[in-house]
């Protein structure tokens, strides 16, 4: 999923100066599920802004809608009878979500309310942690089910570079080396001698360094 | 067209071969880096000169190899991963080669993290083992890394590359190594040498994979000027350990930097009877002046 | 005590532990103050951090939360979630520009009814100390003035 936290009180209302009417906009899938951006946090946020309106006086009017996930134009649309009363909407989903809403209703401020911060998952109550780049390429099947473009601070495809300490990363002793998992890994599989082989340079053309990306699938478009 | 290797020919012809490394400045001026260039002329067959070590900016690798040259000292420019692409280190390769240089030192590359610029966004978008099959293929197969022909001229390097014996884990290392020397590495420099016992074994690890047949094999020697840099080392170079003995023998000396020049001394002996070992690379960090007692002093060839 | 204006503090307190200590109290005839509202929840676990930010939303001037003691807890860790949240709640309080002292965490056995009592006295008093909460209820902060 992706993992999202949220920004800072103090820049939220930064970025509210001059509002108005606005509308919160909680999204009920990935930012709900890590505790950033669902209708708890909606409603906690919307509380915390009366309280600041109120101690400063400022004329704030702050409605909490949430939508099922704001990745999806079918979902946001529930939304335009809503939008109409607002003149800002502060969206808290990821970058999809706020971009989404933006497209869709372009005489409104959207502002995020989240920053988003990468793709990955749960790993004990209260910590999340990356697994993937998204680099349109996967190369899992070579490295133990463990991802060295993501997990290795230098993205190395041919094994662990010389910092490699018990099992730490050079760049941080709190963070596992990702090669000396994959190693393990692989050696547990009986797999070790595979990791001789040479994995050529990676093709980044599928990677976000070429502007938008898109898929289509013939198969599910109405003409 | 230009460059060529000195130093290949030393370890071709048999001899044990010395190298060292020079830091470029952290400015313009090349005063100083062209006297540490005539101080280890007479000593040495050729001299790394390090790209952006620990992710600090320095003046480039490249250019300071040619000042170097220019002073007679053969120089082993570094290329690392962190801060070009596959199409910049194409191309500086291509300048390197046609300024002279010769040998060519392939590395990952220290992480920005603990450099001067921790903001910077790394690129690696090769490893060391790419790099050095990159330009492999630029040498043997005249081929860019995108498969195109180089029409004007390929390089002809002496293509090293690095090893670190002591970093984890273990087994891996020699599998990492012969990946370098299947890419095309012909001559591998290590990590520091303090504990022997370590690297011995791990040239048992080599010899039975038959690599040090495939490719010469300098391991580095650092002598160690005090016991703050021994602390240092040990405990902020990462993957990089010194044994306790040796602490001991640098806290409990009078003149640590005479004591510093022994160890370095022992270990050079030392290495050079393990079979396989084809010459040493000196490492003395911001102490290059002890170079050419340590050459003198371990009887390795002067002038060569 | 200075009592120059009325107060308005909710306690929300678990049934299991607090709650039964603020009846203990009463059944052993202490008195404490009445600008504590009770309100009895099975665990403090259940406490929404939107709830307490609601109360103060409306203008109370402090809110505590009575828990069990450590392992206690009816539900294991109900107390430790709340206990935390409350440490989280009094850090947004700041950034929003509340005293973060109008609100706490207290924990609690059954069998504490002076203790409730005191501790009520304390909180009464702290909460005297800092004035009547700066959110006045009566501003509207409803939207475009128009
Ligand atoms: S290889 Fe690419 S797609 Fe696969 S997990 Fe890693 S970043 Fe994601
Ligand atoms: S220590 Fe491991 S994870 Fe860290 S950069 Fe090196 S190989 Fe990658």
């Amino acid at each position: 999923m992706i993992v999202a936290e949220q920004k800072s009180f103090k820049e939220i209302v930064e970025y509210l100066r001059g509002k108005y009417d606005l509308l919160i906009v909680p999204c009920m899938s990935c930012t709900a599920v890590c505790f950033a951006g669902g209708v708890q946090q909606g409603e906690e946020l919307a509380s915390a802004l009366r309280i600041h309106c109120k101690m400063h006086g400022d004329g704030l009017n702050c409605t909490v809608r949430p939508v099922t996930r704001q990745c999806d134009p079918e979902f946001i649309e529930e939304l335009t009878g809503e939008v109409a009363q607002a003149d800002s909407i502060l969206s808290l989903a990821c970058g999809v979500g706020v971009q989404f809403l933006a497209e869709r209703y372009p005489d409104k401020a959207v502002i995020p309310a989240l920053n988003t911060s990468f793709a990955g998952g749960k790993t004990a109550p209260g910590i999340w942690e990356e697994r993937c780049s998204l680099c349109g390429n996967c190369v899992l099947h070579v490295t133990g089910g463990i991802c060295p473009i993501t997990r290795c601070a230098k993205g190395l495809l041919n094994g662990p570079c010389g910092g490699s300490e018990q099992g730490r990363c050079e760049i941080d002793p709190n963070l596992p080396c990702a090669w000396q998992l994959i190693i393990n890994r692989m050696n547990g599989l009986g797999r070790l001698e595979e990791l001789l082989a040479f994995q050529c340079p990676k093709d980044w053309s599928t990677g976000n360094a070429g502007g938008l990306r898109r898929l289509v699938r013939e198969d599910l478009r109405l003409k | 067209m230009s460059g060529g290797s000195r130093l290949r020919q030393v370890l071709e012809s048999g001899a044990f071969a010395v190298t060292c490394e020079i830091g470029p400045p952290k400015g313009a001026l090349v005063n100083t880096l062209r006297e540490k260039a005539r101080l280890v002329r007479d000593y040495v067959h050729a001299a790394n000169v390090t790209d952006c070590q620990t992710a600090v900016v320095h003046l480039s690798s490249i250019a300071a190899a040619v000042h170097l040259q220019s002073e007679g000292v053969e120089a082993v420019a570094q290329m690392t991963c962190r801060d070009r692409n596959r199409i910049a280190i194409q191309s500086d390769l291509l300048g390197a080669y046609s300024l002279g240089i010769g040998n060519l030192l392939c590395l990952t590359g220290d992480h920005q993290r603990f450099g001067n610029h921790p903001q910077a966004k790394n690129v690696f978008d090769l490893d060391s083992i790419q790099l050095v099959d990159m330009v492999r293929g630029m040498q043997d197969e005249g081929l860019f890394q995108c498969g195109e022909p180089i029409r004007a001229g390929a390089p002809q390097f002496f293509l090293g590359a690095v090893a670190n014996p002591f970093a984890d884990p273990f087994e891996f290392r020699v599998l990492r190594l012969e990946k370098k020397v299947n890419a095309g590495a012909r001559f591998i420099q290590t990590q520091s040498v303090f504990d022997l016992e370590r690297f011995r074994r791990f040239m048992e690890m080599v010899r039975a994979r038959g690599l040090h047949h495939r490719c010469y094999i300098l391991p580095g020697v650092s002598p160690v000027r005090s016991i703050r840099a021994v602390e240092y080392i040990r405990d902020r170079v990462p993957g990089l350990t010194i044994p306790d003995q040796i602490v001991e023998r640098m806290r409990a000396a009078t003149d640590p930097a005479r004591e510093g020049v022994e160890i370095a001394l022992e270990l050079i002996a030392g290495l050079r009877e393990i079979e396989g070992v084809a010459g040493v690379h000196i490492m003395a960090i911001a102490w290059e002046q002890v170079i050419p007692e340590l050459v003198q002093r371990a009887g390795l060839g002067s002038k060569l | 005590m200075a009592k120059q204006y009325p107060l308005k503090i909710i306690a929300f307190t678990c049934y299991n532990c607090a709650y039964a200590a603020a009846d203990l109290a009463g059944s052993m005839r202490l008195s404490y103050h009445p600008a504590v509202s009770i309100v009895g929840i099975p665990c403090t676990g259940a406490v929404e951090p939107a709830v307490i930010l609601n109360a103060f939303e409306q203008g109370i001037d402090g809110v505590f939360v009575a828990g069990c003691l450590d392992g206690e807890c009816h539900y294991k860790t109900g107390n430790l979630h709340a206990r935390e949240r409350v440490r989280q709640l009094r850090g947004d309080l700041e950034r929003i520009g509340l005293e973060p002292e109008r609100l706490e965490m207290f924990q609690l056995s059954a069998a504490m009814g002076s203790r409730f009592a005191e501790l009520v006295n304390e909180f009464v008093e702290r909460i005297y100390t800092l004035g009547p909460s700066p959110v006045r209820p009566g501003l509207d902060c409803g939207g475009r003035k128009k």
